[in-house]
């Protein structure tokens, strides 16, 4: 009644906020990282699968396309372009200025052989397949949005930012090509 | 006699444990609703009945459809040729699609003539904007299950949106689409998102309902309700109202799916998907346009490429409006007291129309002159113009009461047509 002396509760009241602020900022942030971690194969199980990533090589026989015209292949399940470019259509990427380019880049580094070029077919702004020999440069013309790519796959004109990429890819021999 | 008592008798047991007849009687039959709503006031309900068509019509189409590459297209020839019905139950949903979004479009335009985003319904707003949302991902991902060309190019189109995002917009692709194209992954967890996603909806229609039942409905005085000589119980009187406005809903939908059910659509989306060829025009569904126009619309500002420049500008319009309620600082809610911005609604509705058209038609020319200069018009409203009439705008005298300018017609009264 006066007073039932209980030093060790005392403490703990003037400790005890901190103490018990403690426990709880430790649990919570446990629990946290704990659903932090579980939720990773949910989110990951959207990523490509290893069957997937191992289809990533494909070979193609070029002999069959003639100067002046472009075939498309498919390549981890997206098109390819693959061009037999004329004399002209060479020396019109050659000669262009880089100043004329938003995104700048030299023929030469696109190509390993002048006469063919091999580009991934996906228009760099939103994802369509552009028509090849059209367009105000007479490379590629991007339906969807607009945007114009020249002999060399380069934009030139239009909403897309970046030239059509280039895979990576080994000439087997003259006439055979490996992408991927 | 002694039989209904009984009955009453069990149901007071059974609302006394728990009280859902109490709730549904609050919130549907005793709910005190203005009694000046106009037949504006009609598009909420009929967006909750167009929802919930749509998920019984889906549950229905979901029990036919496969969700693969190779069978996709040709389970939804067969709904449409063997499936008993299977015609009238694809193109109700379908229809359904670009009828919900109608609505909501009115409803959303609705609020946004009589100031039903201002407070205290603010939250009322939100929630509405992210069942628009919703919706749209909803749709979407609709769209694309029949894996035709639209389907498929639509698809690649809009999660390449993704892509503009620095550093890591390539990674995030590649998760959407399962791969490094849309393909059979995508199909797959757009069908599951799909069916999901009505769910969801109806959990945040109810958040939107609770939320509007908390203040209850705006009115077009846009004044509050004083007592219970402003509002009468929503049954009879509006569920009778409300049902009307279904049958003449029903007469023009019915004229869609039974004469022109494919009039909305693409003829593109009848060739199966082709991931090599593209179609020459690509365009999304009605709804869509005005934002695809602003997505075309950008150019390059400053460091910014117009491919991000567009994405960023196409989310901002939509999330812009969350902050509307303080973006419009006027503090009469009613259009019918604002003269100006009267106008500048009806300007903004026509703005809106000149970016659907835009987004229709190919990127050049006159048409992309246009959509950049209604897309800029859409934000100068939004920023600049709303916060600037909540200053200077002249308003007029509002009335005492609802009632009032009916009961004594000798006080101001705004001399306006019905809307």
């Amino acid at each position: 009644m006066a007073k039932s002396p209980k030093p060790h509760d005392t403490a703990g009241q003037a400790e005890g906020g901190n103490r018990r602020d403690f426990l709880y900022v430790a649990t919570g942030t446990l629990g946290a990282v704990g659903v932090a971690a579980a939720s990773w194969p949910f989110i990951h199980q959207m990523n490509p699968s290893a069957a997937v990533l191992a289809l990533a090589s494909t070979e193609v026989d070029l002999s069959a396309i003639e100067q002046g015209q472009a075939i498309t292949v498919i390549w981890r399940g997206k098109p390819v372009f693959i061009r037999h470019r004329t004399a002209k259509e060479i020396s019109q990427a050659q000669d262009t200025s880089l100043e004329a380019l938003p995104d700048p880049q030299a023929d030469s580094e696109r190509v390993q052989k002048a006469e063919w070029l091999i580009l991934v077919g996906v228009c760099t702004h939103l994802g369509c397949v552009p028509l090849s020999h059209t367009g105000e440069y007479e490379g590629w013309f991007c339906p969807c949005h607009g945007s114009h790519y020249d002999t060399s796959g380069r934009i030139r004109k239009g909403p897309a930012p970046a030239n059509l990429a280039v895979p990576e890819y080994v000439f087997i021999d003259d006439l055979k090509v490996r992408i991927g | 006699m002694s039989n209904i008592s009984a009955g009453k008798r069990a149901l007071q047991w059974f609302d006394y444990r728990l009280p859902i007849f109490t709730f549904i009687h609050h919130s549907t039959v005793g709910y005190p609703t203005p009694k000046n709503l106009n037949y504006w006031w009609n598009f909420g309900s009929l967006a909750g009945i167009i929802l919930v068509v749509q998920i019984v019509t889906g549950i229905v189409l979901a029990m036919h459809y496969t969700p693969h590459v190779d069978h996709a297209f040709d389970s939804v020839e067969a709904i449409m040729r063997d499936v008993n019905y299977g015609w009238l139950l694809r193109y109700i949903h379908a229809n359904g699609a670009s009828a919900f979004f109608a609505v909501v479009f009115i409803h959303i335009f609705r609020g946004l003539y009589f100031g039903s985003y201002k407070s205290p319904r603010e939250v009322l707003w939100w929630l509405g904007l992210i069942i628009l949302l919703i919706m749209m991902a909803t749709a979407f991902m609709g769209y694309v299950l029949p894996w035709g060309q639209m389907s498929f190019w639509g698809a690649t189109v809009i999660t390449n949106l993704f892509s503009a995002i620095p550093l890591v917009g390539e990674s995030i692709t590649t998760w959407l689409w399962g791969g490094f194209a849309v393909g059979n992954a995508t199909l797959n967890r757009f069908f599951s998102l799909h069916f999901l996603l009505p769910f969801v909806l109806v959990g945040v229609v109810f958040l939107h309902l609770w939320s509007l039942h908390k203040f209850g409905s705006n009115n077009p005085t846009g004044i509050d309700t004083r007592g219970p000589k402003d509002t009468v119980p929503f049954h009879p009187y509006y569920t009778i109202k409300d049902l009307f406005g279904v049958g003449v809903f029903l007469i023009i939908f019915s004229v869609f799916i039974f004469y022109a059910p494919n009039y909305l659509g693409h003829p593109d989306n009848y060739i199966k998907a082709n991931p090599l060829v593209t179609p020459a025009h690509i365009v999304p569904e009605w709804y869509f346009l005005p934002f695809y126009a602003i997505l075309r619309a950008v150019p390059d500002i400053l460091f910014v490429d117009a491919k991000l420049a567009g994405v960023i500008a196409m989310f901002a319009s939509i999330l812009l409006l969350f902050a509307l309620p303080w973006l419009d600082s006027s503090p009469v809610r009613s259009a019918r007291f604002r003269p100006w911005y009267k106008q500048f609604f009806w300007l903004l509705v026509l703005d809106v129309v000149v970016l659907g058209v835009a987004g229709a038609k190919p990127p050049e020319g006159l048409w992309l002159v246009l959509g950049r200069l209604a897309t800029a018009y859409y934000f100068i409203h939004f920023l600049i113009l709303l916060p600037l009439l909540g200053r200077i705008e002249p308003t007029k005298p509002l009335p005492r009461s609802i009632g009032d300018p009916v009961l004594n017609s000798s006080p101001p009264r705004e001399s306006e047509t019905g809307s």
